[in-house]
């Protein structure tokens, strides 16, 4: 098991409020990990130290190291659009752009200065069969995206940041939004792109996490309880908290 | 008795309501009328293609093109001046600059909208004017030129003021989007935000050009008073809303064929607004339509 994530004593604040206490955590390459716990206790803002989308937040302050294959990517002389280009992201609220189906999984790699039409155009395709897509848009790539349903455009989102090729992909609820026929889709989906890149996958839904994902992370209240493997994690949990959680005695 | 009360209040309302249109109905049924009375004596053929306005002087022409053509050429000015300037005002306020600096500059920059006309119409004549004769030999004493330029200045806020505000009504998830594929900002502004605001900033464009048509004091005082069919920046033009306060000050009789031309040129402006206005409504029906 090679280690691709790693965060080492990280707090975070904002302002006042401690929203991570001392996380220390791997996370291991081509396997899905699922982050869970209650609303509010720090998943969210895990996920996105790794590609630096705090950053925007005035108030937050963070410290400790986060590690991408063991570099620091708070340095200094970290280049932050490089590596989100490595660090691809879908977020809870499906967010195409008012673009066409094209567009939107081609702005990446627009936006990174590549104009060869032949080559969007396989990158674009090659995307949307990833994100199990293509059969339902090819004749249509030009519409605009905004006129799929929820769970298309929740896919489009996901092949727009496949098509970059990044080799770590952070999913924060991205199933929340969808009906179970698209979330089942989704969910294949996330389990067939493990063979190439790293996800970590944030939900509130415990069969989800028990269906798809390698290893789980319980957080309660900004503390890392308990990670292991997902089936440890499920059936026979080393803290109580964990067990509570996952069978729902909560409270 | 409370529903008494409720009547009554939505009475006075609906009072309010009926007094705007009735006026709004009274100034356009003056309008009308008047400028029916003029059309039945020049022709509109020849109101629309002489070129040449002179309804002041013995040899009489009503060509509306001077008027127009000056009005067009001072508002285009103030639009070249004012939508590179406010469009990247509005850029930076809503995707650079810190929360607390925007707070700030935009109440700032609306000062600039609240300054009253005559005071920019003066510092046109007395100030830009002077100071561009040092740049360009041939400027005139009045020019589209500096009053272009100056109202251009003024209407600064509401293209920066209205695109902002369309820009940050764009989703946070869409920049959150753009960022997490590793777009600059300036990607992010260009490729992502201004396309997905553009119906808005175009509707703060449209009201920006239909108050330049419809500014009167700057052009008055400082782009002269000579109708004068020309996009030459350099020479005196007159607007059309600048004839109408020549007119209105001066001694022409009431009823009068000289008299009735104001209204000629004011139902012209009327047009040009009511189109405009028009056209900037359409597109704020289309836009929220898109966003549902
Ligand atoms: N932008 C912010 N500014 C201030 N506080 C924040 C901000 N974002 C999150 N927080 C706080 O940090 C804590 C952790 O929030 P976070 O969003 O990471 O939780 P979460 O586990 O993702 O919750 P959920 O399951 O509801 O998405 C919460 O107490 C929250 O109020
Ligand atoms: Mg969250």
């Amino acid at each position: 098991m090679k280690i691709k994530l790693e965060s080492k004593n990280v707090d975070v604040y904002y302002d006042k409020l401690k929203a991570l206490s001392n996380i220390n955590m791997i996370i291991p390459e081509n396997a899905v990990t699922a982050l869970i716990g209650p609303s509010g206790c720090g998943k969210s803002t895990f996920l996105r130290l790794f590609n630096r989308m705090n950053d925007y937040i005035d108030s937050f302050k963070l410290s400790g190291d986060v590690l991408i294959d063991g570099q620091n990517i708070y340095e200094k002389n970290i280049l932050v659009d490089e590596l989100r280009k490595n660090v691809g992201m879908v977020f809870q609220k499906p967010n195409p752009f008012p673009k066409s189906i094209f567009d939107n999984v081609a702005y990446g790699l627009k936006i990174q200065g590549i104009k060869d039409k032949e080559f969007l155009r396989k990158r674009v395709k090659d995307a949307l069969v990833q994100a199990a897509l293509w059969d339902e848009v090819k004749d249509d790539l030009n519409k605009s995206a905004l006129s799929l349903s929820g769970g298309q455009q929740q896919r489009v989102c996901i092949a727009r940041t496949l098509a970059v090729e990044p080799t770590i992909l952070l999913m924060d609820e991205p199933t929340s939004a969808l009906d179970p026929i698209a979330t089942t889709k989704v969910e294949q989906l996330i389990t067939s792109l493990k063979e190439k890149y790293t996800i970590v996958i944030v939900t509130h839904n415990m069969q989800q996490a028990g269906r798809i994902s390698d290893y789980t992370s319980f957080f309660y209240m900004g503390d890392l309880i308990e990670f292991d493997k997902t089936d440890v994690i499920f059936t026979n949990p080393k803290q109580k908290q964990t067990e509570n959680y996952i069978t729902g005695r909560f409270g | 008795m409370k529903k008494y009360k409720e009547k009554l209040i939505e009475f006075f309302l609906k009072l309010t309501a009926l007094v705007t249109i009735l006026t709004t109905i009274g100034i356009i049924w003056v309008l009308l009328s008047e400028s029916i009375s003029f059309f039945k004596e020049v022709s509109i053929l020849e109101f629309i293609t002489d070129k040449q306005w002179t309804p002041l002087f013995a040899r009489k022409h009503f060509g509306i093109m001077p008027l127009i053509s000056g009005t067009i050429l001072t508002t285009i000015i103030a639009l070249c001046v004012s939508l590179p300037i406010g469009l990247t005002i509005a850029i930076y306020l809503s995707e650079y600059a810190h929360i607390k600096i925007k707070k700030t500059i935009k109440p700032l920059l609306e000062i600039l909208a609240a300054v009253p006309t005559v005071v920019y119409g003066f510092f046109a004549l007395m100030v830009v004017t002077p100071f561009l004769q040092n740049i360009i030999p041939g400027l005139a004493g009045f020019n589209s030129l500096s009053a272009g330029i100056v109202m251009g200045i003024m209407i600064i806020p509401f293209i920066s003021s209205l695109s902002e505000d369309a820009l940050s009504s764009v989703p946070r998830s869409l920049r959150d989007a753009s960022y997490g594929m590793g777009a600059t900002r300036l990607q992010t502004s260009f490729k992502v935000m201004v396309p997905a605001a553009s119906s808005g900033i175009v509707v703060s464009v449209i009201l920006a050009f239909s108050r330049a048509i419809g500014e009167t004091m700057i052009v008055a005082i400082a782009a002269g008073q000579q109708p004068r069919l020309t996009l030459n920046p350099l020479v005196p033009v007159e607007t059309i809303t600048a004839y109408i306060v020549q007119v209105s000050l001066g001694d022409v009789a009431h009823g009068s064929l000289e008299y009735k031309t104001i209204f000629a040129a004011g139902i012209t402006l009327f047009v040009f607004t009511f189109i405009l206005n028009n056209i900037s409504y359409w597109i704020r029906k289309k836009f929220r339509e898109e966003y549902e």
